[in-house]
Parts: structure tokens; C-alpha cells; sequence
């Protein structure tokens, strides 16, 4: 069981508010493997990003279990077993690229030798060497996306938590960032929890993708891709890919959808 | 090209700065050039002084004097004889202020952080001291003056702990100078964005950890303009308590005692009246040093 990244069972959140409870997630069962890259997809209301909230420990689930490497939310987050990255980058804007890569590492008493030497490899890892010392503002928003990431990796999570980190970004970054992260995924050996809402990034990404569905919040539909280990653009253009995007979004609207190169 | 566009936009203000400057000394020049000697009185009944209503100021020698004169009396012998020249006894007192104002700064500046952190850390904290806090800036500084003074002179006569006079003045001063502090420290604390605080969660970082490594840091950009304005409020303070419980040495008590002169001597009170402007601007500016070395704390995000 162990072996599992995320094993969420039964698990549900209801925010209480002035109007009443408001159900955001309920009976989601969804288990992640180790190395394994999950996306989550569906319209905005269906409880993605609290799911993926839910697996950071940022806020509690109400009913079920989830379990992150066998352990209780709160104990993984404790044990810093994931890495998250957000939609938009979070840099601490006084602190140089490198300083936010390493702010994990501070925080947890890493020595500044064994710091200056993890930097060095995420910023070759993220393709940033040459902009180590440069502040935040100084860079692009692909940019300052990727020391983000770079960040989520510093104390080489097994598990990745990314919270539509690409959505703010133009389509061209955006395709050349995908590309980048099976990379780093592939090479770290992590496990990705990926949410999204484009369905292409979701198909190019993902070993298997999730479907959600609002009110309540709930898993439709769970899409293997069986699209291999390797993510290159030519997958882009394979009639495998485009077949895949069209189950997904079959999933999505729930009723198929009469394709123009069958007609 | 991010880094050398504030220079430029110093230089420029500090241009529109002594422009205004200039704009103010032309004024007085001009109006005194042009309005009447003994000033417009409306409503006046003849042999009887004071009486009416006057709404253009006097612009005789002894009511407006010229501002050459004011800088020339400066250097001119403070009471005749062989006394030094008025700008000794004026740098002494300004100095005297400065350092009073300076740990009245001091004391406000810890008072008020550490309302500020309480605030910021317990919620119940802030509903309870914030209005208070606002409240107590509406007691005029001449009311609790003495109050402060009689409770120092008492505890100084006991014997135990020593109270000058002057602690008297700066706590005083720091009366006025916490409360921009406590605001400033207040809204600083609460400056970081959602996504930086989770960060900080995921992290498993604690209240101390968050603090150092983001709310202080994310609260500068806040902090300056409050202590800037701690400074200034001091230096107001200490000013106006001096003068209300009656401190010698300091330039509140010299600027009464020329004023007293002004109808002999009428260029003479403006010597501590530029001392303590340029008390205000000293103190001001020390303040703002501490900016620059905190340049990099006031970085936007955004791209560049």
C-alpha cells in the first residue's frame, strides 16, 4: 500500500458558509502511483483544485480517508513528501532566483554549502543557470513559472502537487513548459498531481486523466492514455493524441460528439 | 534599465522639491512687497488696538521681517556684547531636540511594533487595542504633558530610579511617534498574498519561521513610510512637550523665549524656527537611509 503516492477513499469536503453548507467534493476515490503523472481536469466548481488542496494538507477533508505514502495528509505535509506549485509563480520578490529555490532548504536547516549546490542543479534542471542572481521581477512569467518549479523540486519530492501551472501563461510557453516538465518528471522519477483545464495539456501530460464534474464535486470518469513514456512534440500531431483529447472531452460534456473527419 | 529610472525620478523631485521651496520665499517677498504696511482691518473702532477683524496681515518690518535678514541675524551676536552668533545656541537646542526625539522614536517605534505583532498574531488582540490605539491620538499632547512630567519628577524625587526631565519629553514624543508604527506594523504583517502564506504552510514553516522569512520582509515596503512618520511626529512632540512642561536647553524653549523678543528683535525667532525645520528634515532623512539598504525588500513581482 505503501507503495501508493496518493490513496484518497470516500474522501469529501463541505465549506461551511452563511448560506448553508456548500458540498465542494464528495465520494472521490482516486489513487496515484509512485511516478505516476494524474491530471485533473473539468469545468471550474468541480473540486480540483481542492482535491489537490486536500492531498497539500491545505485544507482538511471532511469525510474519508486520504492517505499520501501510506501517511495522513497533515504527517506527509509535515515530512515535506510533496512539492507544490501554484497557478500563478508565488516568488518572494526580495529574494534572487536562487534564494526562492532555496527557500525550502532554509527553512529546514539545510547547511548553505549543500544549498548553493542543490540551486545550482535546479537551475540547470529548469534551464535557469545563467539568471540564478537575477530578482523575480527582472524575469518573464515562463520564467519566474519555472523557478517555481524548480522550487517544488528542491528537496526532491516523490510527489508533485501542480495547481493549473501553466494557466496564466501564453499558449507557445505554455507547450514548450509541458515538454519541459515530462522531462524533469521522467528524470526526478516523481509522481504528479496535475490540475488543469485544457484538455490537450491534460492528454499531453498524463498517464491517466481524471474527469471531475460540479455540483457536488465528484470523479466522472478516469482516462488511461497509454500514450508511453515518452512525450515528445510529434506526439502532438498523432492521430493517438487527437483520439485521446476526443474521449476526454467526450468525458467532459458526457455525450459523444460527432467528429468532422467521421462525418 | 529598471534600476537607473528612479534615480532620474529622484532627481527630479528633488528638483520640484527646491522649487517649491523657492515658490514659498518668492510669495512672502512678494506679498510683503505688495500688501499694506499695517495690514486690512475690517470692522476696526479707532483708539481701540485688536479690535476688528483683519484679513490681510501686516507687512511691516517688524511682523514680516525680510528673509535676508532672518538668515543675516543668524549670524549676528544672539544677545548682543560678545555672545556667539544666533546659529550656535540655535544648532545646540536643534541638537538637544534631536537627540530627545530620537529616543522618543526609539521607544515608539518597540512600542508600536509590539502592538503591531500582537495585533497581527491574535485576532481578539486587535479588535481590542486597534480602536484604543486610534483613540488615544485624539488626546492633545498639552492635556497629558504635565501628567507624564509630575509622574517623572515624582518617581525621580523617590530616589530609586532616575528621571530626567528629558525622558519626560521622549516619552512624550514617543506618544505621537508608536502610533504610525502600530498601524504600519499592523498592515505590513497582514501584506503577503494567500498563495505566499500556503507556501509557507506546505512548508511546515511555524509562526516564527513565517515571520522572519516572509511577513517581515513582505511588511517593509509598510515600514518605511511609518517610521518616517514616527520620525516626524517625534520631533513634533518633543517640541511641543518641551514647551508644555517647560524644559530649557531644547529649541521649543528657545523659539518661545525669542518669540517673546519679536517686537525688538522680529528676525531673530525665526532662527530656531528654521533649526527645528531642519530637526524635521534630519530626522526625516536618517530615517530614510535605512531604505536604502532595504532596496531590495520593495521589488514588485511583476514581470519585468
Amino acid at each position: 500500500m505503501t507503495d501508493l503516492a496518493v490513496n484518497a477513499v470516500g474522501v469529501g469536503k463541505t465549506f461551511g458558509t452563511k448560506e448553508g453548507d456548500v458540498v465542494a467534493l464528495t465520494d472521490v476515490d482516486l489513487t496515484v502511483e509512485a511516478g505516476e503523472f494524474v491530471s485533473l481536469i473539468g469545468p471550474s466548481g468541480c473540486g480540483k483544485s481542492t482535491l489537490l488542496r486536500l492531498i497539500a494538507d491545505l485544507d482538511s477533508a471532511t469525510t474519508g480517508t486520504l492517505e499520501i505514502f501510506g501517511k495522513p495528509a497533515k504527517q506527509a505535509r509535515i515530512d515535506q513528501d510533496y512539492g507544490i506549485a501554484f497557478q500563478q509563480a508565488g516568488l518572494l520578490p526580495w529574494r534572487t532566483v536562487g534564494g526562492n529555490m532555496a527557500l525550502p532548504l532554509e527553512l529546514h536547516g539545510v547547511t548553505k554549502a549543500a544549498r548553493a549546490t542543490r540551486v545550482t542543479q535546479l537551475a540547470e534542471l529548469v534551464g535557469l543557470t545563467d539568471f540564478v542572481d537575477r530578482y523575480p521581477d527582472q524575469l518573464s512569467g515562463g520564467m519566474q513559472q519555472r523557478v517555481a518549479i524548480a522550487r517544488a523540486l528542491a528537496e526532491q519530492p516523490r510527489l508533485l502537487l501542480m495547481d493549473e501551472p501553466f494557466g496564466a501563461l501564453d499558449e507557445m510557453t505554455r507547450e514548450y513548459l509541458q515538454g519541459e516538465l515530462t522531462r524533469i518528471a521522467a528524470e526526478t522519477g516523481a509522481a504528479v498531481v496535475f490540475v488543469t483545464h485544457s484538455i490537450p495539456e491534460a492528454v499531453f501530460l498524463s498517464d491517466r486523466v481524471v474527469v471531475m464534474s460540479p455540483r457536488p464535486g465528484r470523479i466522472t470518469e478516469i482516462l488511461p492514455t497509454n500514450l508511453g513514456p515518452s512525450r515528445t512534440e510529434a506526439l502532438r500531431e498523432s492521430t493517438e493524441y487527437f483520439e485521446r483529447v476526443t474521449a476526454v472531452r467526450e468525458a467532459l460534456h458526457g455525450t459523444p460528439i460527432e467528429r468532422a473527419n467521421e462525418r | 534599465m529598471t534600476l537607473r529610472e528612479p534615480q532620474g525620478r529622484r532627481a527630479r523631485a528633488v528638483g520640484w522639491g527646491a522649487l517649491g521651496v523657492l515658490l514659498i520665499l518668492v510669495a512672502w517677498e512678494v506679498y510683503k512687497f505688495l500688501g499694506p504696511a499695517e495690514g486690512f482691518v475690517v470692522g476696526a473702532i479707532s483708539g481701540q488696538t485688536g479690535s476688528g477683524v483683519m484679513l490681510l496681515p501686516r507687512t511691516n518690518d517688524r511682523a514680516m521681517p525680510h528673509i535676508w535678514d532672518m538668515v543675516a541675524r543668524l549670524f549676528q551676536s544672539t544677545s548682543g556684547g560678545d555672545t556667539p552668533p544666533l546659529i550656535v545656541p540655535v544648532v545646540t537646542a536643534a541638537l538637544t531636540t534631536l537627540g530627545i526625539a530620537a529616543v522618543g522614536w526609539l521607544i515608539g517605534v518597540t512600542v508600536g511594533a509590539l502592538l503591531g505583532l500582537v495585533m497581527q498574531r491574535w485576532r481578539l488582540a486587535e479588535w481590542g487595542l486597534l480602536p484604543w490605539i486610534v483613540v488615544s491620538q485624539t488626546v492633545p499632547l498639552i492635556a497629558f504633558a504635565p501628567l507624564i512630567a509630575s509622574i517623572g519628577s515624582q518617581v525621580d524625587r523617590a530616589g530609586t530610579i532616575p528621571w530626567p526631565q528629558w525622558l519626560s519629553v521622549a516619552i512624550i514624543a514617543s506618544y505621537l511617534a508608536f502610533f504610525p508604527v502600530a498601524v504600519g506594523v499592523l498592515r505590513g504583517l497582514e501584506a503577503p498574498d494567500r498563495i505566499h502564506l500556503d507556501l509557507m504552510r506546505t512548508y511546515a514553516a511555524g509562526y516564527w519561521a513565517t515571520l522572519f522569512r516572509l511577513r517581515l520582509p513582505a511588511a517593509v515596503p509598510h515600514l518605511l513610510p511609518a517610521l518616517r512618520l514616527a520620525a516626524a511626529n517625534a520631533v513634533v512632540g518633543a517640541v511641543v512637550a518641551e514647551v508644555s512642561i517647560g524644559m530649557r536647553g531644547g529649541i521649543g524653549r528657545m523659539l518661545i523665549q525669542l518669540a517673546g523678543q519679536g517686537s525688538s528683535d522680529p528676525a531673530a525667532p525665526w532662527g530656531p524656527t528654521f533649526g527645528s525645520i531642519a530637526l524635521g528634515l534630519v530626522a526625516a532623512g536618517s530615517v530614510a537611509l535605512i531604505g536604502v539598504g532595504l532596496k531590495n525588500y520593495r521589488r514588485g513581482e511583476a514581470a519585468a
